[in-house]
């Protein structure tokens, strides 16, 4: 090996093992802190007293709850949205494409903000019903939820499919039931679990809109204790490692099997 | 055109109705509420007394310090998260090392918010493992250093955890486009490996780079959750600012509210429009 490759290598090394500290330094004091719960013996202690308060689970199933609704209601909104253009409607790419710019452009405290503000009053006086949260939730998880299906349709190209089947004398029920949902179910597996791990512990909108949901009671528990927020943080990032984790996963397998399809250049 | 044809055109458009009712209502009404809002007074009057009001020092420095907290974090974020990212992708480390991080990228960008905050309570706070170890191990008080969590540099440590697994997923596909044959041809022409850098390898680097700095930007400074649950609101940042203005803490005027969150939307938007505009002429090299 020559001598700049070497240097490279150990230099490599070096912010490897530094982002790494990064990483992992505050998940294993986090998880060491968590253990202390009982004085002078390492013990699941906190997590025990976590688990025992009957808000963990109150306030867990209803943002459990919330992430369905968001996720029917997303997966509804946009999957047939995101098939139209494809089909029909390529024009209207660029306009899907500024509007899922537009969650960025609004952050959460602002939507939160405008939604109270447009919504308080009659007509429209949703502020008092967990619909109003699950439509926060669609517009913050729409531009990840349209922008995975969008590339799943993409890669399956739905429109040579589509006539392909058609040819064949295929119904427009048996193209989307049969060639377009099969084919883009590993991107819709990825939106809900990305859409999942987005909602479960989310703060802002469920303070603002004052809803009991899992976020503002772990910010609760953080306030009064000093054990069980670490035991919290853990569970929560096992419950993030383990959606983003399914959802790569997933995506991965899906993106191999279509690499090792032969190439027609 | 014939009358069918505009028909079939008119019922194609037809087909994004349900969504675009429900972008219009939960997207851009509240975003235009919030712009009509910010030039009203109580009574609904037309003012811009709203936006002189933004002019007022405490908000000023607020605005100052969100601006800085999100620079700071994104710098350290672009520069760490580039270096990871070379040092996986192009360094010379075992294949699997890569995907790992990657996988562990996607994570860490998604791990923020209230758990965040908690993990770093448990590292760095007051009673925090590595505080505690300073002290014990290395005699270093930490605190009696002036250090705190709590504050803007805490908060940046605390932002640069999820800043920089995001850098790491935004660069990577800017560094594999960087071609093994340039600096194969610079190095036979002579040039050494800071010369490719300076010449070559940052220059083509240079639009992905700051576009991923503006991404890392508007990120920061978006964040409400992390800020609220660390410091509990005592930083004065921004999006703090507007969630107390909300709840009515402070201030007690919901108009300067408005003004307040039309100025984070100008800041965003000028964010992400100079980010497209990187990102094109980033593109150029990534074919």
């Amino acid at each position: 090996m020559r001598r700049a490759d070497r240097i490279r290598e150990s230099f490599s090394w070096l912010w490897f093992g530094f982002g790494m500290l990064y990483f992992f330094l505050p998940l294993v004091a986090t998880f060491l802190f968590s253990l202390k719960g009982r004085k002078g013996i390492l013990s699941f202690a906190a997590y025990g007293n976590v688990l025992a308060d009957p808000q963990f689970l109150k306030t867990f199933l209803f943002s459990l709850e919330m992430a369905a609704f968001t996720i029917i209601v997303g997966l509804v909104l946009i999957v047939p949205t995101a098939i139209w253009i494809h089909l029909k409607l390529p024009k209207a790419k660029g306009l899907m494409e500024a509007l899922s710019l537009m969650p960025f452009v609004i952050p959460p405290i602002v939507l939160a903000f405008g939604l109270i503000k447009t919504y308080s009053k009659p007509p429209f006086a949703l502020v008092s019903s967990p619909a109003l949260l699950v439509a926060g939730y669609v517009v913050v998880s729409f531009p990840y939820m349209y922008r995975t299906i969008d590339a799943g349709l993409r890669a399956i190209d739905l429109p040579l499919l589509t006539e392909a089947a058609q040819s064949l004398g295929a119904r427009w029920t048996t193209v989307l039931f049969r060639v377009a949902l099969p084919g883009m179910r590993p991107s819709i597996l990825s939106a809900v679990f990305l859409c999942f791990a987005t909602v479960i512990g989310e703060l802002t909108l469920a303070v603002i809109l004052a809803w009991p949901a899992f976020g503002p009671y772990m910010a609760l528990v953080g306030r009064d204790l000093a054990y069980e927020p670490a035991a919290l943080s853990i569970m929560s990032f096992a419950l993030t490692w383990g959606s983003i984790g399914l959802m790569q996963f997933i995506s991965n397998r899906s993106h191999a099997r279509r690499v090792r399809r032969p190439r027609v250049p | 055109m014939s009358r069918s044809q505009a028909l079939r055109k008119a019922g194609s458009w037809l087909g994004l109705g349900p969504f675009l009712c429900f972008a219009i209502a939960f997207m851009i009404l509240p975003a235009l509420s919030i712009l009509t809002g910010s030039f009203m007074d109580k009574s609904g009057v037309f003012t811009l007394a709203n936006f002189a009001h933004l002019a007022k020092p405490t908000i000023l420095s607020s605005y100052r310090v969100t601006i800085e907290l999100s620079a700071v974090t994104a710098a350290i974020g672009t520069i760490l998260g580039a270096l990871v990212s070379y040092a996986v992708v192009s360094g010379g480390l075992p294949k699997a090392l890569r995907s790992f991080t990657i996988t562990f990228s996607g994570v860490a960008s998604n791990f923020a918010g209230v758990p965040l905050a908690f993990a770093f309570i448990a590292t760095l706070g007051r009673t925090g493992l590595v505080t505690a170890l300073a002290k014990t191990v290395f005699g270093f008080d930490l605190y009696g250093s002036g250090f705190s969590l709590y504050s803007f540099w805490g908060l940046s440590l605390t932002y640069v955890y999820f800043q920089m697994p995001l850098m790491i997923l935004t660069i990577e596909p800017a560094i594999v486009g960087l071609r093994r044959e340039w600096r194969e041809a610079s190095e036979s022409l002579g040039a050494s490996s800071g010369t490719f850098w300076l010449r070559v390898g940052l220059p083509i680097l240079m639009p992905s780079l700051l576009a991923a700095f503006i991404l890392l930007f508007g990120n920061a400074f978006g964040a409400y959750a992390t800020a609220y649950a660390l410091t509990g609101g005592m930083l004065n940042i921004v999006p703090i600012l507007i969630g107390a203005q909300i709840r009515g803490d402070v201030l007690h005027d919901p108009n300067l509210g408005y003004a307040l969150a039309l100025g984070m939307v100008v800041v965003m938007f000028v964010a992400i429009f100079l980010y497209l505009r990187l990102q094109k002429l980033a593109s150029r090299w990534q074919k």
